[in-house]
């Protein structure tokens, strides 16, 4: 009765904007574009079959591509820092966590600028450079794929970080002192106990930065010259330009199930066996 | 269209906030908030005099900063101002219905649509004196043959600001932006007919045109510049880039580059021939809107001769306003591009709804940015 009381507000708040709003573009998805905007419903696979045209595909393949390398950037450079943080941070442990949360209190967007002030021709990268002496003239820094990754890389880096923080804290460091005392080395102990253990972690960061990257339209946009789609700036288009609110809804649709598939088979390869053998 | 905002690179930043971020559904939801309590007072159906607000739903950074003072001093009317970042997004709010705004600012060819899905209604003329105002050349566009439903508010051409200094004075034609010379130099707007019109314009061809083959061949032309590209920027990030050198050619709108021309004497701007686009916004009142007669008065106001020529000297965009023409800042007048000859400004082009043919449009211009 108690737990039932609580979990009512949530409900209703997740009915009414969540899944309304998901069942709504569901239904949006089957029917009809209006050739002078609006929507007619009715059951219209069409949208679906559109989807299927090589160009899209394409787009939808390469904002894979680009999210999984994001993912793999941000394990690489967010376990080592977590690592760090939990074992060798000591009484700076809350603060160096709190430092990496600190880019959220300011929007996205806003950073996503401040990015394009800092790379921008005669911006304070260049500027730097120029006195140092790497480079007489301006570097094209901005408004390039690299650009475009390390911009994602910035903005999705904290959600791998504190999940494996909080995997790792959990850690108990005499199995650390146990491997070693048995002869493990620490790179044996690492992989074969520290790593296994923080497991957990990985798998949810690497869902927390593959999901919205999958989703990511700002970014290309602002950091890329809008030279490259991905599949987030194909949906924008078809709702504020194209005036095509069923297509687009058929493409977020086929996005959210395929990166439910890609998530499922993710935790099945990597997640539950490795899990399971603890 | 996002050719708004001359000064402050906002288009892009309302469009995401729009489109997606948390941050950008508080604040539609906060404006719709506005709106409601705003529009609440009563007033607006029957006869009986309205309520002394006005809902004006306009393009960011779009009016002069005494526009909006000067009509509450003259009507006692307050007027709340709210902004949209495309007019899609625009028509996409009054098809929803009841959008509390009174007066809006669409585009030429939106205002064909939302006549043809019936979300504005006729203008009353005879509550516009100031519509004699309008200059015959910006009267009965294709759009709204009769100006039964807009009158225009401010208009403007899209063309080519470059770099004369570094790169001499160029020919008025499309070619620059397809020279290898300026190989990562040059940027195109991130608008599709207007990116895929210049494309049309250069082959020859209308920016209107619906046979397959053009679009393709409009597709093959714009593949062949992509490479030469820095990218496809809105007209308001095009104008720092070439005002500050990190490109030599931007596609923009006029009013983008008076700005950058009356900072930076090394720049120039040119409407490209064959043709070259040019666009105007209008002011229409929704079919919904609360305060009618507010708006019909708020329309007069702006086609004020004095209010007009303010209007467009904050702008710097053309007024439509003959009567407003001889009070245009001079330095202005003078700039390239601001005062057309006759032979140029005959065969601009108005972009026209191109109704089924849109997809087509959008599926080109994704084609070529994701090659």
């Amino acid at each position: 009765m108690g737990l039932a009381g609580l979990l009512t507000p949530v409900t209703i708040w997740l009915g009414l904007f969540f899944l309304i709003p998901l069942l709504l573009i569901l239904a949006y998805s089957f029917g009809t574009s209006n050739v002078y905007g609006g929507i007619t419903l009715g059951f219209n696979p069409g949208n679906y079959l559109r989807v299927f045209d090589p160009l899209y595909l394409e787009i939808i393949g390469r904002t894979f591509v680009i999210a999984a390398i994001n993912t793999l950037i941000c394990l690489a450079l967010g376990y080592p820092l977590a690592y760090f943080i939990v074992f060798k941070g000591r009484r700076w442990r809350n603060v160096l966590i709190l430092l990496v949360m600190v880019p959220f209190w300011t929007s996205l967007l806003i950073r996503a600028y401040a990015w394009v002030v800092i790379l921008s021709g005669n911006g304070i990268a260049n500027k730097a450079l120029q006195f140092f002496g790497v480079t007489d003239e301006p570097l094209d820094l901005i408004f390039t794929t690299q650009a475009v990754m390390m911009g994602m890389v910035y903005s999705y880096l904290p959600f791998m970080v504190l999940p494996l923080y909080a995997a790792l804290e959990k850690f108990d460091t005499r199995l650390k002192e146990a491997a070693q005392d048995l002869g493990a080395s620490r790179w044996h102990t690492f992989w074969r106990v520290t790593f296994p253990l923080s497991m957990p972690g990985v798998i949810a960061g690497s869902i927390l930065v593959f999901i919205p990257s999958a989703g990511e339209f700002v970014i290309p946009d602002l950091l890329g010259g809008s030279r490259t789609v991905m599949t987030g700036n194909l949906i924008q288009n078809q709702f504020l330009q194209a005036r095509d609110w069923a297509f687009g809804s058929a493409l977020s649709v086929m996005l959210a199930v395929l990166l439910l598939g890609a998530i499922m088979f993710y935790i099945r390869r990597v997640g539950t066996d490795k899990l399971e053998g603890m | 269209m996002q050719r708004r905002d001359t000064r402050i690179s906002r288009g892009r930043f309302l469009k995401a906030m729009g489109a997606a971020g948390v941050a950008g559904s508080t604040l539609s939801v906060l404006s719709a908030c506005q709106m409601n309590t705003s529009s609440t007072g009563g007033g607006s159906s029957g006869g009986g005099p309205e309520e002394k607000k006005l809902n004006f739903y306009n393009w960011s950074d779009y009016v002069a900063a005494s526009t909006i003072p000067s009509f509450t001093e003259k009507t006692g009317i307050e007027v709340t101002q709210d902004f949209f970042s495309s007019n899609e997004d625009l028509l996409a709010k009054l098809q929803a219905g009841g959008s509390g705004y009174d007066v809006i600012v669409p585009s030429d060819y939106m205002v064909a649509i939302m006549i043809k899905s019936k979300v504005i209604q006729k203008l009353d003329k005879s509550k516009i004196p100031n519509a004699k105002n309008v200059s015959a050349d910006y009267r009965g566009l294709s759009f709204d043959p009769k100006n039964q439903y807009s009158l225009p508010y401010q208009w403007g051409t899209t063309g080519i600001l470059y770099n004369r200094k570094e790169i001499g004075q160029l020919d008025a034609t499309w070619d620059a932006m397809w020279d290898p010379r300026f190989e990562g130099e040059v940027s195109m707007l991130n608008d599709t007919r207007e990116t895929l019109g210049a494309a049309l314009y250069k082959l020859g061809y209308s920016v209107n045109a619906t046979d397959p083959e053009q679009l393709a061949e409009a597709n093959a032309e714009l593949q062949k510049q992509k490479p030469l590209l820095r990218g496809y920027f809105d007209s308001t990030e095009a104008r720092p880039l070439v005002q500050n050198g990190d490109l030599l050619l931007g596609h923009v709108f006029s009013g983008d580059a008076f700005v950058a021309l009356s900072e930076n004497e090394d720049l120039d701007y040119l409407v490209p021939q064959p043709a070259a686009t040019r666009w105007t916004d209008t002011m229409c009142i929704p079919a919904t809107a609360p305060h009618p007669d507010n708006a019909h008065k708020f329309i007069n106001h702006i086609l004020d001769a004095n209010v007009g020529a303010k209007l467009s000297n904050y702008t710097y965009y053309n007024s439509p306003n003959g009567a407003a023409l001889p009070m245009i800042d001079g330095a202005l007048k003078d700039l390239p591009g601001y005062t057309l000859p006759r032979e140029v400004f005959e065969r601009l082009e108005v972009i026209e709804d191109t109704g089924e043919t849109t997809r087509e449009y959008e599926r080109i211009f994704t084609e070529v940015k994701s090659s």
